[in-house]
């Protein structure tokens, strides 16, 4: 069977209080799902991390995700900036927060390694400019 | 194991949002930043942190921790709380820094 389903939100940029909605909501309807707990947990969190950093950096976006028989995607799209060096915004501890946001607890250059962590595949489409889309897996 | 309301009912920890009073702790973390906790803390933890903004709130249920608990008498807005009332995220508070917090907290695991 090839059916999947699929969850979409737009990620408010404006909003730093609000941020981690979509992806308390995913929990929410994944849990609904029957899922294991370690797998909702996995998704969440990349998916908080990938939410944070879309309203620290983008403006906001869409986060969408698919789930198949296989596991679950998620696809963060924005319109920002872009990454200009992924291999080092991929470095723990690395980071262009500015100060508000580290007085808040983040922009501590974990948001990308945290998203590597906790899946089990994740593809960086990035261009200066133009935007940066993130396509992360996290298998059953 | 121990359950959140066996530490309230130690004197030394208050219920600022407990929505789960029999849920028991697994573990303790300690930190402030919070995508290094999200990054490293466990699932049933109890988190020890100073942090007050919303986003603890978030963390703690995206991280499934049993519960925050606010050292050194840190207070949270109304808003905050009202928001973990609605996600059924777990808070308690402590007049004792985190490190004293997580001995007691040893202590009556014992």
């Amino acid at each position: 069977m090839s059916d999947s389903l699929n969850f979409s939100y737009l990620v408010d940029g404006e909003n730093f209080a609000s941020a981690g909605q979509a992806s308390v909501q995913v929990k929410k309807e994944l849990r609904q799902l029957g899922i294991a707990p370690e797998t909702i947990r996995r998704v969440s969190i990349a998916m908080y991390e990938g939410e944070i950093n879309m309203v620290i950096h983008a403006g906001g976006g869409v986060a969408q995700v698919n789930v198949d028989d296989l596991g679950i995607e998620i696809i963060l799209k924005d319109e920002g900036p872009g990454i200009a060096n992924i291999e080092q915004a991929m470095q723990e501890g690395f980071s262009t927060a500015p100060d508000n946001v580290r007085s808040l607890g983040f922009g501590a250059g974990m948001g990308l390694p945290n998203m590597k962590r906790y899946t089990d595949d994740i593809q960086i489409d990035s261009t200066v400019g133009v935007g940066t889309t993130i396509t992360m897996r996290v298998n059953f | 194991m121990m359950k959140i309301n066996e530490i309230i009912a130690s004197g030394k920890f208050s219920a600022v949002s407990v929505s789960e009073p029999e849920r028991e702790i697994g573990g303790i973390y300690i930190g402030d930043l919070l995508s290094w906790v999200m990054g490293r803390a466990q699932a049933d933890n109890a988190w020890i942190t100073i942090m007050s903004n919303i986003n603890i709130v978030a963390v703690a249920s995206l991280v499934d921790a049993a519960c925050i608990i606010l050292a050194e008498g840190v207070e949270l807005d109304a808003a905050v709380v009202e928001t973990a009332k609605a996600k059924e995220v777990n808070i308690l508070s402590t007049p004792l820094p985190a490190y004293e917090a997580a001995m007691e907290l040893s202590n009556l695991r014992k």
